[in-house]
This record gives structure tokens, sequence and C-alpha cells, in this order.
């Protein structure tokens, strides 16, 4: 297995008066695509919302590249070169494409050559440049919260549902995207539902559930084992397909 | 039957029992250990206020409701009876028509008010409020020939309870505060001094008045005690604290929101009726202005929202620090001004400037002691009482070691 | 024939049609047509062809059709006065609403700063009056432009501490923004009174901006009108004030920045960006342009009070709600129907004014609940 680029270390954390993580310890290694899954409420997004800072950290520590970056604001952790798409893809729907896509070019001018590569990616993105974002279907927008993410070269992309109520087809679409960027040696911290989707993408897994990683191996193996499917998802791949 | 009366929301605090002890007798026997018309106003404004500042509490405190209208219905009340007496001519009757109207006035509007505020977002309610406030003291101050514009109005107050009617017999007063100013500055001469704190309580019908205000003020405040510990208000209290969960709940937050408005708008028209039968004068500016209305606000908040007893104590503080903290001020700057360097910063410390010193103050106590001045004493005394079975506890754990 | 028909009420179905759609798509537009129309109308609309038959009976023309005895000229200097009040409010406002839509945060102390700005203007003007007094064109726009820069560099430097050491630490909670802020603006306005003392101060107006340009009557439908300079100088300014501000809202970084900020503060720090530090810039700039509408104010009216800040707030939360909490087009538009109802109805019944202002935002949020143009928030 590969070094950890980013690891959690008995990670706690409340929202208001609700404890959500308790103990959460997770190892993401460099250049693979990790997927967290688990049910509803389990904490993945909560924890995704940690490592960025944007929930309180109770106790415990989160590492990036070796260094504590556990309390620090958001906005650094996001320089330290760390993006997220949130759950409901945060993008800003007054915004043209273009402008959503400069914003995240935090760095100064968009690269040309990058955002060729973003519009071979999500051809729509081309199509719709000068478009405001809140009048693309909920693919594109989707779309555009990735497109976002990686304009400018991240180390560490944290991402949460992207397929959740999008169409078959579009699916594929994101999947062959996010297969083109493993092929770059991104580094993906993913939460899913979808297992199919999951499946076809992930090398490392972790379940979630009550707050803390209940599970954590290959991906291969967990798709190979129902058993242990049937245990942590309460699910069987011979009933989906 | 201290419980009935206070509806067994005590005090919960030795100091705040304490204070409010010393106010309800300062207030009682006010007209006979104060000498001067100051203090004889400033007591009369004292009893208004805690009506005021009362049920304005219950509205901010109880419910988070931040209106800045509320002194509009204070003036619904001060001009309605003003006005009946100036047109029905100074009667009992006049009183009771111009309550009674005014009342009804108050009523509707704080209907619509409280509909208004389930349309808006909370923030957009206290500026609308404040808009709508404003409107209503634009059109006092243009509808002169019935309200008297800027100049205001006189009140004219049946004979009985004015400074005219005189009951033959008076009755003698010990000045409290200019006893013990002599006993502290002459302490050789107390005979002295005692002799001369003795002054004369002349029983006319403004001494009547008072202690009709005084009665009412306390009558209506344990009624809004009652008010906030029957299941009502325990029910506001639920709506504060979350109103989804409220609703989901079953409770229609809607009628309680908008019973709360009318009830506390009612109350405040009763402190206006009050305030124009007290101070017998009234304009614009000392019923309706923008900077009363943030005066109201300053001693709930002092006081602490959402304590009830915090009305009692903040409007008192405020009252007295409007009325005296000047002279004190005035007395440090006139200080300054004689010393060397000081000099320079005399300018913050002059008579005109305690509202700059009761700003800061204020800001500093929403940081600090955001549940004010009652919410502190009663933190205290929870934390003695905390330490206190701490320590019995403790003593019981060596007692059982040792034995 | 009956293809014929279903044209014919396609047609004027789609008439209605486009005019609901105008009406919910540009509700400022509408309103200010509305308003101006009206007026309009009184004041093209001939006083005798109304009144005409009570005149010939030589009996009283009944009030309302007095009104329109409003001449073309009239409305002219009227809508550009009301122009001019309307602009110099956007400039107080547009800080507020801002701050508003950016962090949520609500500063009852504005009005403060906007006292604060009309006696730093004033003690320039007074200090400089020999410029004013001068009648020469460069000297009154050093005036001009020093006291207005005076007034933004205090109130600019005000905002700092106030952002820093009143609003900082009640981020998120209105309830205690409410308080604090009012506690501000006390402090402020007693410190107006330390500074400058308890008695009002007079602004000499430069000469050049005093009087009125009027139009030679051989100027057809306006000759004759007669319209105060200082007012044409506050329409010109407020007009390159919105521009610059539109300008920098939809082509510049910080534009996009401060759009994507009142959508979602969150994702903007996400992105990267220090959200604080892009709010107590906007503060700053807001504060300094209170200070500026403070000044302009001042000298308009040529006398100054402490409390001045305080009686203008309720136009400037008028202006706010009115024109949706956080948008700077409905700020400006709802600014101009404001000074523009003062004017009209200042005209027709001087003592409704105050009451036609706040009408117009009830009337208005009965309407619409979120104000002419409201801002969307995740």
């Amino acid at each position: 297995m590969a070094e950890s680029l980013l690891s959690l270390t008995d990670l706690h954390a409340n929202i208001g008066q609700y404890h959500i993580l308790h103990g959460v310890n997770l190892e993401v290694p460099r250049g693979e695509l990790t997927v967290l899954l688990g049910r509803n409420g389990a904490g993945k997004s909560t924890t995704l919302r940690t490592i960025m800072g944007l929930t309180q950290v109770s106790r415990g520590t989160v590492r990036f590249k070796g260094e504590d970056i556990t309390g620090a604001a958001t906005p650094g952790i996001a320089r330290r070169g760390i993006a997220f798409v949130p759950e409901g893809m945060g993008i800003f729907q007054l915004l043209s494409v273009r402008e959503n896509m400069e914003l995240a070019a935090a760095s100064g001018p968009i690269d040309p050559q990058r955002l060729e590569w973003v519009f071979e990616l999500f051809p729509p993105m081309k199509q719709f440049w000068d478009k405001d974002a809140g009048n693309l279907s909920g693919g594109q927008k989707q779309m555009l919260a990735i497109a976002r993410a990686i304009i400018e070269p991240r180390e560490l992309l944290l991402i949460d549902e992207p397929t959740k109520g999008l169409a078959p087809s579009i699916i594929n679409d994101l999947r062959d995207a996010f297969i083109d960027l493993k092929d770059q040696e991104a580094t993906i911290l993913l939460v899913e539902q979808n297992f199919n989707f999951a499946r076809a993408l992930g090398q490392s897994v972790a379940v979630m559930d009550d707050g803390a990683v209940v599970h954590a191996g290959q991906m291969a193996a967990l798709a190979e084992d129902e058993a242990l499917q049937q245990e942590l998802l309460g699910l069987s791949l011979g009933a989906h397909q | 039957m201290m419980h009935s009366i206070l509806s067994g929301d005590f005090p919960r605090s030795r100091v705040l029992t304490g204070l409010l002890i010393a106010i309800f007798i300062g207030l009682a026997l006010g007209p006979f250990l104060f000498g001067g018309t100051v203090a004889f106003r400033t007591m009369g404004l004292i009893c208004v206020f805690i009506i005021v500042v009362a049920s304005y509490d219950l509205m901010l405190g109880y419910t988070h409701v931040v209106s800045f209208a509320h002194l509009m219905f204070f003036g619904f009340g001060a001009y309605g009876v003003a006005m009946a007496l100036d047109a029905m001519g100074s009667n009992f009757t006049a009183i009771f028509v111009g309550l009674g109207a005014s009342l009804a006035l108050s009523v509707v509007v704080a209907l619509l008010l409280g509909l208004l505020s389930l349309r808006v977002k909370a923030i957009f309610f206290a500026l609308v409020t404040l808009a709508i406030a404003f409107a209503f003291m634009v059109l006092v101050n243009q509808l002169y020939f019935i309200t008297g514009g800027e100049d205001g109005m006189r009140v004219a107050v049946p004979r009985e309870l004015g400074p005219a009617f005189r009951m033959d017999d008076t009755w003698t007063g010990f000045s409290l505060v200019g006893w013990l100013w002599g006993v502290i500055t002459n302490p050789l001469a107390v005979a002295e001094v005692t002799r001369e704190a003795f002054f004369d309580v002349r029983m006319n019908g403004r001494l009547l008045m008072y202690y009709v205000t005084f009665v009412l003020a306390t009558g209506l405040f344990l009624f809004m005690l009652r008010l906030v510990n029957s299941p009502f208000g325990k029910v506001l209290l639920a709506i504060r604290e979350n109103e989804f969960r409220a609703e989901a709940l079953g409770y229609r937050t809607v009628y309680y929101r908008t019973a709360v408005v009318v009830i506390a708008s009612m109350l405040a028209t009763v402190g206006g009726v009050l305030f124009a039968l007290v101070t017998r004068y009234i304009t614009p500016e000392s019923t309706l202005d923008f900077e009363l209305a943030v005066f109201v606000l300053l001693m709930c908040v002092i006081g602490g929202m959402g304590t009830l007893y915090g009305s009692v104590v903040g409007a008192t503080v405020f009252l007295i620090a409007q009325n005296y903290l000047q002279d004190l001020l005035g007395g440090v700057s006139d200080w300054m001004e004689a010393m060397p360097l000081l000099h320079y910063v005399a300018g913050l410390f002059g008579a005109d400037r305690w509202l700059l010193w009761f700003g800061v103050l204020f800001v500093l106590s929403v940081y600090f002691f955001p549940t004010g001045i009652v919410g502190q004493l009663r933190t205290w005394a929870a934390e003695r009482e905390r330490r206190r079975q701490g320590k019995a506890v403790a003593e019981g754990e060596t007692a059982e070691q040792t034995g | 024939m009956s293809a014929n028909i279903s044209t014919m009420n396609g047609s004027s179905g789609g008439l209605r049609q486009r005019f609901a759609a105008f009406r919910d798509g540009y509700p400022h537009f509408f309103v200010l047509g509305l308003m101006v129309g009206v007026m309009l109308l009184l004041a093209l609309v001939p006083y005798r062809t109304v009144a005409g038959p009570w005149l010939q009976a030589g009996e009283e023309v009944p009030a309302l059709l007095q009104l329109f005895r409003l001449g073309f000229t009239t409305w002219f200097t009227l809508t550009v006065s009301g122009m001019a009040m309307g602009l110099m409010i956007f400039i107080m406002s547009s800080g507020m609403t801002l701050t508003f839509g950016l962090m949520s945060v609500l500063n009852l102390g504005h009005g403060g700063f906007i006292s604060f700005g009309a006696f730093c203007g004033a003690t320039v003007v007074a200090y400089l009056s020999h410029w004013g007094g001068s009648g020469s064109l460069m000297l009154t726009t050093g005036v001009l432009i020093l006291a207005f820069f005076y007034a933004m560099l205090i109130t600019g430097a005000l905002g700092i501490f106030f952002e820093r050491v009143v609003i900082r630490p009640v981020y998120g909670d209105h309830l205690k923004q409410i308080l604090v802020t009012i506690g501000g603006a006390i402090i402020l306005m007693e410190l107006i009174h330390v500074i400058w003392g308890p008695t009002d101060l007079p602004v000499p107006r430069p000469d050049l901006l005093r009087g009125a340009v009027i139009f030679h009557d051989g100027v057809p439908l306006i000759g004759g009108a007669a319209i105060e300079i200082y007012r044409l100088m506050a329409v010109v300014v407020g007009l390159i004030l919105y521009a610059l501000m539109q300008l920098t809202i939809s082509r510049t970084k910080v534009g996009v920045l401060i759009r994507a900020g009142v959508e979602s503060t969150e994702m903007v720090e996400v992105q990267g960006y220090r959200i604080r530090m892009l709010f107590l810039a906007v503060f700053v700039v807001g504060s300094a342009l209170a200070g500026l509408g403070g000044a302009m104010w001042g000298m308009y009216e040529q006398i100054v009070n402490a409390h001045m800040g305080e009686h203008l707030m309720i136009m400037v939360i008028v202006v706010i709600i009115t024109g949706g909490l956080g948008s700077i087009t409905g700020c400006f538009y709802a600014a101009i129907l404001v000074g523009l109802i003062n004017l009209y109805v200042g005209y027709l019944e001087p003592r409704l004014a105050g009451i036609a202002t706040v009408g117009l935002m009830v009337a208005v949020l009965m309407w619409r609940p979120q104000g002419l143009i409201p801002v969307l928030r995740h």
C-alpha cells in the first residue's frame, strides 16, 4: 500500500449538541482513489467537512502530508492543495461557468492547457462557458463542481456523492472522467452510496457506521467477499446484478 | 403565599432578592424617603417603565421577537388618554374612554404586526417595525391640530389626580439620602442632621396618582410573572429554543407569537396611559422617539432578557443613571478640568456624556454578561450553591473515609 | 375565421402575459415606471381639460383633480431633485445592504457613520471656506474632493475598528448584532458630541455650488425649469459611483468573490479565499461610502447634527428592505424610488412625505416579501 497522503486519527466532531463522529481512523493512500461507503447518517459527509475545517474538531487529529492541520482555517486547508466538492455541489448559481472556474483557480489565471483537458473531460463546460451556472442541468452542475475542483493541480480531491440524483447515462460520463483522473495519479477520497459506481473506481475502501470506520481495506477484496458486503453494507451484489 | 404571588418564579439569588426588596420598599415608601421633584418624577417613571420594559421582555426575552414599534403602542396609550381628556374634559370617564380606545387600536395594530412577523424573517421584522414606528411618529408630528405636533400636548388630568387637589393633613417624610449624606459629611452634628432630614409630604392628587401607578405596576408585573410561568409561557420558551420542534410537537407557533405581541402591546398601551397621567405633559420626543425605543431595549438587556425581574432592575438602574449619573459625571469632569493633563480628556466625562458611558457599558455587557444583571446574579448564586454542595459532598466523603 | 379569433385572443393574452413577465422580471422598472408615469400623467394632461367643467361653473375644483395643476417643468424639477436625493441615499445605503448580503451582518450603527462623515466633511468645508468662497472652479473642486476624501478616510478607519471590535465577536447572532451595533451607534453619536460639541454645525456650501441652473425659456418643455447646481452634482457623483460599483461587481475578481460570497460564504472559503478579509474590505468601503453620503447630505442641508444619521437611517432601512437585502441593483432603484416619492408626495402634500416613504416599503413588501430584487441564498 502506498504512503498515506491524509490520515485521520481518533477524530471526534460535534454539530451543535449532536456528537456525529466518534473516533474516525482513516488512511488515504497517495495516488489512489479511496471510496468511503456507509449508510445514511454514518458520518461520511461530516468526515469530509471536518477535514476541510468546516466542522469543529473536538478531539483527534487530521494530518495532511504529515502536517497536522487540525483546527486550521478552511481557506488555509484549501490552499494546501485540497479541493472539496460538497453534497449538493456548492456551485455558485448566480455566477457564470467561467466565473465559477476563475474563482476556483485561486492562484492566478486559468492555465489554458489544463482548461482544454477539462473541456475534453466535460464538453458541456465549453458549450455553456458564459452562461449562468444556475441554468445548467443537474448533471452539468455536477460536472462543473468537479471541473472546478480540478482546474488547478490539487493533491487531494474530496468528493461527496457525485452520482446523487443523476441519470445513469450521466453517471457513466462521470465514471469515465474519474477513470481519467485516476490515470493522472490524482488522490481522491470519494463518498458514495452507489456501490456499483464505487466498485468500478475504488482501489481502497473504507466503510463507516455510527461515526466511526468499521472496515478498511482493498476494494478488490470487498468486491469479492459477498458475505462481508452483506455484513457491512446490508446488500448483496447478486441481487443487484 | 410568596410562592403563589410570584408564581413560583423566585429571584434565585440572595443579592437579587435583596435588590428587589430594596426597590419595592424604595418605590412603596418613596415619597416619604426621597424629597424633591426630581426624585418624585424619577420614581413615577420607574413604575411606568417597569411595565413597558417587562412587556417588551415578553417579546424580546421570551420569544426573541425584536420590535422597535413597542413605543408606538406606548404612544397610542399616552396620546389616546391625552386626546380623550382634551376632547371630553378632565374627568374619569375620559380616562377610561381613552384607555379603551387606545387598547382597541393596539389590539388591531398588534394583530397586523403579529401577522407581518410571520410573513417576513425576524431580522426583517425588526427593520420593518422601526420604519412603521417612525411613520407613526411622523403622523403624530404632522397632525398637530389634534396632537399638538412637536410641541406636544398638556394632559388635563382630573382635579383629583393633580397637584391642585389637596387633602388637609400633611405627613412627615424622612429624607434618607439627605440624612446619610449629612451623617457622612458632618458626623458630629447627628442631631442637627437628623432634624433637618425630616420634611413635609403634602397629601395631594399627585401623590395619589403615584400610588395608583405603583399599585398598577406591581399588579401588572405579577400578572406577567404568572403569564410566563403558566403553560402558555412554557410554550413560548419552547418556541424560542426551537421553533421547528415546537411546531412539530403540535403547537401552532403562529397563534402563540401573535398572542405575545398583542398582550405585550396592550401592556405597553397601559404604560403609555399611566405615563401621560403621571407626567401630565407629552411630546413625540418623550413618547415615540427612536432614542426612547433604544432606551427601553437597553433597560431590558442590561436588566437581563427573559427574566422579567430584569426589567425591574434594568428600568430602575437606567432611570436612576439617567437622572443622577449626569451629576456624578459632571463632578468628575469639573475635578479633571482642574487637574494637569487630565483636563484634555475632561470632555469625555461631561454631565451630558452619561450616554457615552452607558453605551460602552452596554456593549461590554452584551459581550461579557449577555444575560444581564439578573442572569449574572443568578449564575453566581448557582455557582456558589454548587460549590457549597460540592464541598458538602467532599466533606461527606472524607467523613466516610475517616469513619 | 376561427383561426383569426384564436390569434387575436393569443395576441391579447400574449400582451397581458408579456406585461406580467415584465412586472415580475423587472419589478424595479415596473414600480419606477408606475410612479414616474402617474406623475407624468398629472403633468402632461392640462389642468383646464380636467377641471374645465368646475371652472366654468365657477365651483371649487375637487382636491384630487387639483393635482393636475402640476406642470411639466415642475415635474422635471421634482424628478431631478428626487434623483439627487435618492442617489445620496443610495450612497449611504449601499454599504449596509452589501454587508448584510455578504455576511448576514446587520449593522444598525450605520447611521453613526453617516453622521461622522457629515461632521468630517463639514469640518473641511468650514476650514477651507475661503477656497469655497473664492468662486474658482479649481479651488471648489479641491474643497469637495478634500472634504469627501477626508470623510471617507475617517469613517473607513472607524469601520476597521468597528468591524474588529464591535461586530466580529457577534457573527452569526442577529439578536446580539442588533444590540451591539445600536450600542456602537450611541457611542459614535456621543463621540461626535465630544469632538464637535453639542451644537449643530453650519456647512458653508462653496459659492459655485449655490444657486440653480435655469433653463432658457426657449428650450422646449423644460424651459424655465430651475435645478439647484448642488443637486446636479449629487446626481453626477451618484451615477458615477453606481457605475463604478456595478463595474467592480460584474467585472473584477473582487466583484466575483462578493457575488459568490452572497450566495455561500462557506464555498468561497472552500476555494481558498479568506472571506473575513473580503468582508472587512466590504465593511470598510461601506462605512466610507456612508461617510461620503453623510458629507454630501450635510453640504446639501448646509447644517449637520449628531442625530442626522439616526434620522437618515429610516430612509436607509426602507431602501435596503425595499430593494431586497443584499442587492446593489435593488438598493439603487429603491433609493431612487424613495427619493422620487419624497419629492413627488412632498410637492403634492408635504405632510405625507415621510409616511409615503414607509408606505412604499409596506406596499412593496406586501407584493414581494423579499423586496424588489431578492438575493438567492443557499
